[in-house]
């Protein structure tokens, strides 16, 4: 989310929608009948209009919103940050107290999306304004940004202080109840937008977007392309919002058990009680799998091949119906689709050597076409020259051994062994918390054989890897 | 043969024949829409009370965090933040466990590579750099730091795709690319986006040809890695998209956006299935996951909350307070044992 700083007109208001959003809940909050209910407040020996209590405020949005009392106060604090209420007693606390502190609706013309950015000309005019009006009133940081602003802006500095003056005989013919009203109202402008070193910057927005450096031309060729997308779009194949959403229904369920935020992991979550044998008994290299695992991999192909111990006991499978070699040459294709760039003229090279030339050690059955495409294709070799017949190999492999290796013996007897861990008992001493082991890092060591010996174990603050 | 009487009126009419083709678009897509997908879930259980906090605080960044990604081996996460500053944790001990002073401020983009061996940052540089870790404490990681990605405005999101070996970005120039990590080389770009691209997510396809991205012109596009082409995109969000998502199964992804909802969007059906939204919900969603069985969705919204959606019933299921300013970055651990926030208040999260 950026603020144009070119310019303050609707292109502004486009950018920054939470604002818009804000104001339209500050207007219904001001609502003659539906909103806050406004009184006087008296503040020393003045009585200010129009203030309404921190609980009110909080009271007001947990009505309107059917939220929680939490939330209500998090929402309330939020217009205060953004200048669109401010607190009448401490000024300078831009916090919202859910009780009888009091408080004030900015008004409009000081509301962040008229006046943004805030002009340094009438910063300076505001501090002119403090200082004149009563020496070592200016706080500390005042003092310095006045000190920097006359001398930046040195030329127009009898227009400041004119200015502030003007303004300062202007104010003292009002009435006093409207004054001190005027006086809060630019004071809580200013917290604002220039806020004490320290305290948290709400205008603070990040890096600029839709900058001069975005070069996407928006010219007839770009249009063009567009044109040419959406008609394509349109004619595209869909499917029945019935069919699809049911789809999500059935995978939520279906991964409900796995998914440790929502149902827990056996033994349980190392995050919440900071033991980790759950990630020791999910290890890539455990000797016996949980039943969870174990299971997961009759989801999908892809769930039993992402997993390195799935792939290793497929590959077992496969070597007793002697079919082992399209698993490694799935496998090989892999390596050549996302390696480097520079080594794919030799993998793939290798890949046909191995898989795909006549009398080849590991030949793998691919149909007549796809076999003479992909040849054709080696001639010329790059990075998806492989895919059709990655693809081919595949699908048969999907289609044709996945279901069977789900029915075979090996998957079943693992199944039957696979593990069920034990709930962690909670500790009998709550106070006392668990030691949080390092690991091994999976960066690579430097270091030498010898420098090994010396690692050392547990969770020191080194650094170091560890052996655990 | 139509006479151009002015190239702008040309534009003009192209602008509205494209204009015209969205519209139609829009409406074919709502014509197989027979169902909502909180009908659909109708007799799903409803989820109880969902208690998440903080089971662990990473504070060692002098500035906003920016991003996070978390290591394969589920307890390293790498962030960066707006100093510079790229740091590599053991979140499960807090250690730090490597640092990085970036050349830029700004660091808007990092990620692990699924080795475990390098990290690849990036932001107002423009560029995407990689560093491989090194255990040896006197080493200098800068030192041996490859410079991959060359953008001409600054680096929203970086990715690797299945190895080492490639890296996928997006830029505040429009365009993402596809990157060879050794040589450097550019492999592929995609130009279809009107403004700056924020986000990117690769899709976990079976066939690993796809990802989402998402940027300043409200569009998220679907490219296909090999050719370069959009193949869908999707217009409804009403301001910018700050993070897409794939769901589990890789036949939708979400969207979070400064419009203050998440919506999700369905592959097959081709359009929009539910947005994700409250009316006390004013700030931008900067940052979006799911859970492992996709039936959470975790948003980090700009006004420091955390609010968990159930995608098939559309509801908020709680939200969760703690960081004390913009929640800027939020992904789940590859185990789905617990997620992690990272924010402008300089610290990172791990909730559970």
């Amino acid at each position: 989310m950026t603020i144009n700083t070119l310019s303050q007109d609707g292109v502004q208001r486009q950018q920054m929608p939470c604002l818009t959003k804000m104001e339209r809940m500050i207007i219904s909050m001001q609502d003659p009948d539906m909103g806050i209910k406004l009184r006087n407040q008296r503040l020393l020996i003045t009585v200010i209009p129009h203030a309404m209590t921190g609980v009110d405020i909080v009271e007001w949005l947990i009505k309107k919103f059917s939220i929680s009392d939490e939330e209500a106060l998090h929402v309330g604090q939020l217009f205060i940050k953004y200048g669109y209420i401010y607190p009448l007693k401490e000024p300078r606390n831009l916090i919202l107290k859910a009780d009888d502190s009091s408080y004030r609706f900015q008004t409009p013309y000081y509301w962040m999306s008229t006046r943004w950015p805030a002009s340094e000309l009438d910063y300076a005019i505001y501090l002119a304004k403090k200082n004149i009006r009563k020496q070592g009133e200016l706080i500390e940081y005042e003092k310095e940004c006045y000190n920097a602003l006359h001398k930046r802006i040195n030329h127009t500095w009898d227009f400041v202080v004119m200015q502030a003056r003007e303004q300062l005989r202007a104010s003292k013919q009002r009435r006093k109840a409207d004054r001190i009203v005027l006086e809060c109202q630019e004071q809580a402008y200013w917290l604002v937008n220039r806020p004490p070193p320290g305290t948290q910057d709400s205008i603070d927005h990040g890096p600029e977007r839709r900058t001069m450096n975005t070069r996407v031309q928006l010219n007839a060729e770009f249009y063009k392309k567009e044109i040419e997308h959406n008609r394509i779009s349109l004619a595209r194949n869909r499917v029945k919002s019935s069919i699809c959403l049911e789809s999500y229904v059935k995978y939520c369920e279906q991964y409900q058990p796995h998914d440790p935020i929502m149902q827990g992991c056996l033994p349980s979550n190392p995050w919440i009680t900071d033991d980790i044998m759950f990630w020791n008994m999910t290890s890539e290299t455990v000797a016996l799998p949980t039943k969870l695992r174990v299971e997961r991999w009759s989801f999908c192909f892809m769930e039993l091949l992402n997993d390195p111990m799935g792939r290793k006991e497929f590959l077992t499978y496969l070597e007793k119906e002697f079919s082992a070699e399209n698993l490694c040459f799935w496998q090989a294709c892999e390596d050549v689709r996302h390696g480097e760039t520079a080594k794919i003229p030799e993998k793939v090279d290798e890949v046909y050597k191995q898989f795909l030339a006549p009398g080849a050690s590991r030949w793998v059955n691919i149909d007549s076409k796809t076999m003479e495409k992909t040849l054709e294709g080696l001639k010329r070799p790059h990075r998806f020259v492989l895919d059709d017949a990655q693809m081919h190999i595949y699908f048969l492999m999907k289609k044709d051994s996945y279901p069977r290796y789900l029915k075979s013996e090996l998957y079943k007897n693992l199944l039957a062994r696979a593990i069920v861990p034990q709930e962690t008992k909670k500790s009998v001493f709550p106070f006392m918390r668990r030691q949080r082991h390092s690991s091994p890092s999976p960066a690579l060591a430097t270091q030498t054989a010898e420098d090994d010996g010396k690692a050392k174990n547990s969770n020191s603050n080194s650094g170091t890897a560890s052996r655990l | 043969m139509e006479m151009a009487a002015q190239p702008s009126d040309t534009l003009a009419t192209l602008k509205t024949e494209s204009e015209t083709l969205k519209t139609k678009l829009e409406e074919e897509r709502a014509k197989l829409h027979d169902v909502e997908l909180h009908q659909v879930a109708e007799k799903t259980e409803a989820l109880g009370q969902f208690i998440m906090k903080t089971r662990r605080t990473l504070k060692g960044h002098g500035n906003k965090v920016l991003c996070l990604d978390w290591c394969k081996d589920k307890r390293r996460i790498v962030s960066s933040s707006q100093d510079g500053k790229v740091i590599v944790w053991d979140a499960f001990t807090t250690n730090k466990e490597h640092a990085v002073t970036m050349p830029c401020t700004w660091v808007m983009a990092c990620a692990y590579a699924p080795s475990g061996c390098a990290v690849a940052c990036g932001g107002l540089d423009n560029k995407c750099s990689v560093y491989p870790l090194s255990l040896d404490k006197n080493e200098n990681l800068a030192a041996k730091k490859k410079s991959v990605a060359m953008h001409t405005n600054y680096l929203s999101a970086c990715c690797f795709t299945n190895s080492d070996m490639q890296i996928l970005t997006s830029s505040g120039d429009g365009t993402c690319a596809l990157w060879d990590v050794e040589s450097g080389q550019m492999l592929q770009s995609f130009h279809g986006h009107a403004a700056d691209v924020l986000c990117l997510d690769l899709a976990p396809s079976e066939t690993g040809n796809t990802f989402v991205s998402g940027g300043c012109d409200k569009k998220s596009c679907v490219w296909d890695m090999r050719t370069g082409q959009c193949v869908q995109s999707f217009e409804t969000h009403e301001s910018d998209i700050n993070s897409v998502r794939y769901y589990p199964s890789g036949d939708a992804f979400a969207s979070g956006s400064d419009d203050a909802t998440c919506r999700l969007y369905d592959l097959r059906a081709d359009r929009e299935v539910a947005i994700y939204s409250k009316e006390s919900i004013i700030f931008g969603a900067s940052s979006v996951d799911f859970s492992l069985s996709g039936r959470l969705l975790f948003g980090g919204y700009n006004d420091y909350t955390i609010n968990v959606w159930d995608v098939l019933k559309g509801t908020r299921v709680s939200i969760l307070f703690g960081h004390e300013n913009r929640v800027s970055t939020l992904r789940i651990s590859p185990d789905g044992t617990a997620f992690c926030s990272g924010s402008w208040d300089h610290t990172l999260r791990v909730w559970a």
